[in-house]
């Protein structure tokens, strides 16, 4: 398996409090797929995905990637964040040449490569605005394109567009499911908006609290063109809902 | 339109100041040599002008400040960086820097004298005291304050030291670190003028020292104007700076 998530615990202290942020969790995951890990907060998903992308040591377990040991952030690797992280000094070419420049990569290059990728995102022309002149949504395209300009293995996203309006969020979800299969990379995907993740993902991790564990991982039937309102999408949908609502603990694997 | 408001503003609150002056000095029954009035005050500025005198102690006292306060400006930005990246040392630091801090620079003087003998090197080593400890401590405090998804963004692609300070927490403590280097031209400039009424035979403090020993006080209270008009002059530049680069940080002020 290319990422193997095998029996991992994380334990924070809390005011005096122990609490289990993963219980025994244990994920395989594919080289290109699009993983979403869906949960409400507390269930650990966010967790996962620091472990994953090296930001957070677990308790006990492995976190392997193509066989190696997570143990910390790589640039193989790319995070997107909620606030995305964009350096509000540098305009957006000089944001997007970030990862590049300590690729050591040469100055027109730099240039060249982050004008491609802002061109992916839709964002050509609006090389010289600075990140407080953007809309959350372009600000967002712009920590995507910084991403991908370092053309990483994986890419993953913690709920990237939860600050962002219903219209936005939906062009965005529909340009990274494009871009996703476009680049052909591995994407992990953090949300808790089970349409978002019926929309986006090849499978599904549904994460309970309390203590987080995966819950059942749900394999997604659609193909590559989704559509939010078919009855294939519904009836996914109708699927996720109904496992928030049952009580069982057992750990089931969907194929729908 | 708004600077030619505030401009209305300044020249009207400048007309107050004199016209109180004016009045103080009308029913005061000093010495019109111990109290001048504003008419007095500004012909001894239109004869120091003439000979020479005020520019060339503007020139002395502005060679000081800058030495001093630039000097202490990098020296406590950069250990400010250093420090503000190693909170373990910073515990140790602090105490040093909070037991110093609250010391007027002007206690230092006689110590500073006595090292150093009479002339610029006091007045430097006041202002670099003054400057020091405020610039010092607001860069600590900026690194520590800053937003860490700068922090988490920079490891995942790979930005190491050094490029990590110049790179990432530099600017992005710059406007923190810009509000310490802010308060303290002020308080440097203050103690420009304590420095040099004590340690120098040249200046605009020794000025206002001379002038006190001839029984000029038309040229003291001359000299304290240029004092304060100074003052405001160098706030007003470095406000200057400040918003052009804040502006390059990304369009704001």
């Amino acid at each position: 398996m290319y990422i193997e998530v095998k029996d991992t615990c994380k334990n924070f202290v809390q005011d005096g409090k122990e609490f289990t942020a993963l219980d025994h969790v244990s994920l395989d995951i594919d080289k290109g797929e699009f993983i979403c890990l869906l949960g409400p907060s507390g269930c650990g998903k966010s967790t996962l995905l620091n472990a994953l992308a090296g930001f957070e040591k677990v308790s006990s377990g492995s976190v392997k990637i193509d066989g190696k040991e997570v143990t910390a952030p790589s640039i193989n690797n790319i995070t997107i964040f909620q606030n995305y992280g964009l350096l509000p000094w540098r305009n957006v070419l000089k944001n997007v040449e970030l990862g590049l420049e300590s690729k050591r990569i040469g100055k027109e290059e730099r240039r060249k490569t982050a004008q491609k990728y802002l061109e992916l995102v839709g964002l050509s022309g609006f090389e010289k605005r600075y990140p407080k002149q953007l809309s959350g949504g372009q600000q967002q395209r712009v920590a995507i394109a910084r991403g991908l300009a370092v053309d990483p293995d994986i890419i993953f996203m913690d709920e990237p567009f939860g600050a962002l309006d219903a219209i936005t969020r939906m062009k965005l979800q529909e340009d990274i499911l494009r871009i996703s299969r476009e680049e052909k990379k591995t994407i992990i995907f953090v949300t808790h908006d089970i349409e978002e993740a019926v929309f986006l993902a090849d499978r599904i991790v549904v994460m309970m609290a309390d203590p987080g564990r995966i819950k059942s991982i749900v394999t997604v039937p659609l193909g590559s063109h989704r559509d939010r309102t078919s009855k294939d999408f519904l009836y996914v949908r109708d699927k996720i809902f109904e496992l928030f609502n049952m009580k069982s603990e057992s750990y089931i694997e969907y194929y729908i | 339109m708004k600077k030619l408001i505030s401009l209305k503003n300044v020249i009207i609150s400048v007309s107050i100041l004199i016209l109180i002056w004016q009045i103080a000095f009308s029913f005061s029954s000093y010495d019109k040599a111990l109290f001048p009035s504003p008419k007095m005050a500004f012909d001894a500025l239109v004869e120091m002008i003439g000979n020479g005198s005020l520019f060339e102690n503007i020139k002395t006292s502005m060679y000081r400040f800058v030495t001093g306060y630039f000097s202490s400006v990098i020296v406590a930005v950069i250990l400010g960086l250093i420090l503000g990246r190693l909170p373990k040392v910073f515990q140790y630091v602090n105490p040093m820097a909070q037991l110093l801090r609250p010391i007027s620079p002007t206690a230092w003087m006689p110590f500073i004298v006595l090292l150093f003998g009479i002339g610029d090197v006091p007045a430097i080593v006041i202002i670099f005291i003054a400057t020091f400890f405020p610039v010092l401590l607001s860069t600590v405090s900026a690194v520590g304050n800053i937003d860490p998804i700068y922090l988490k963004v920079s490891r995942n692609f790979g930005i190491k030291q050094p490029e990590l300070t110049w790179k990432v927490i530099f600017p992005a403590a710059f406007p923190q670190i810009a509000n310490g280097i802010h308060l303290a031209l002020g308080t440097a400039w203050i103690f420009l003028v304590a420095g040099e009424m004590v340690g120098a035979q040249s200046g605009l403090g020794y000025q206002i020292i001379d002038a006190r020993n001839n029984i000029r006080a038309d040229i003291l209270l001359a000299t304290i104007l240029v004092i304060g008009i100074i003052g405001i002059i160098l706030d007003g530049l470095l406000r200057l700076a400040e918003k052009r680069i804040l502006r390059a940080w990304g369009g704001q002020g």
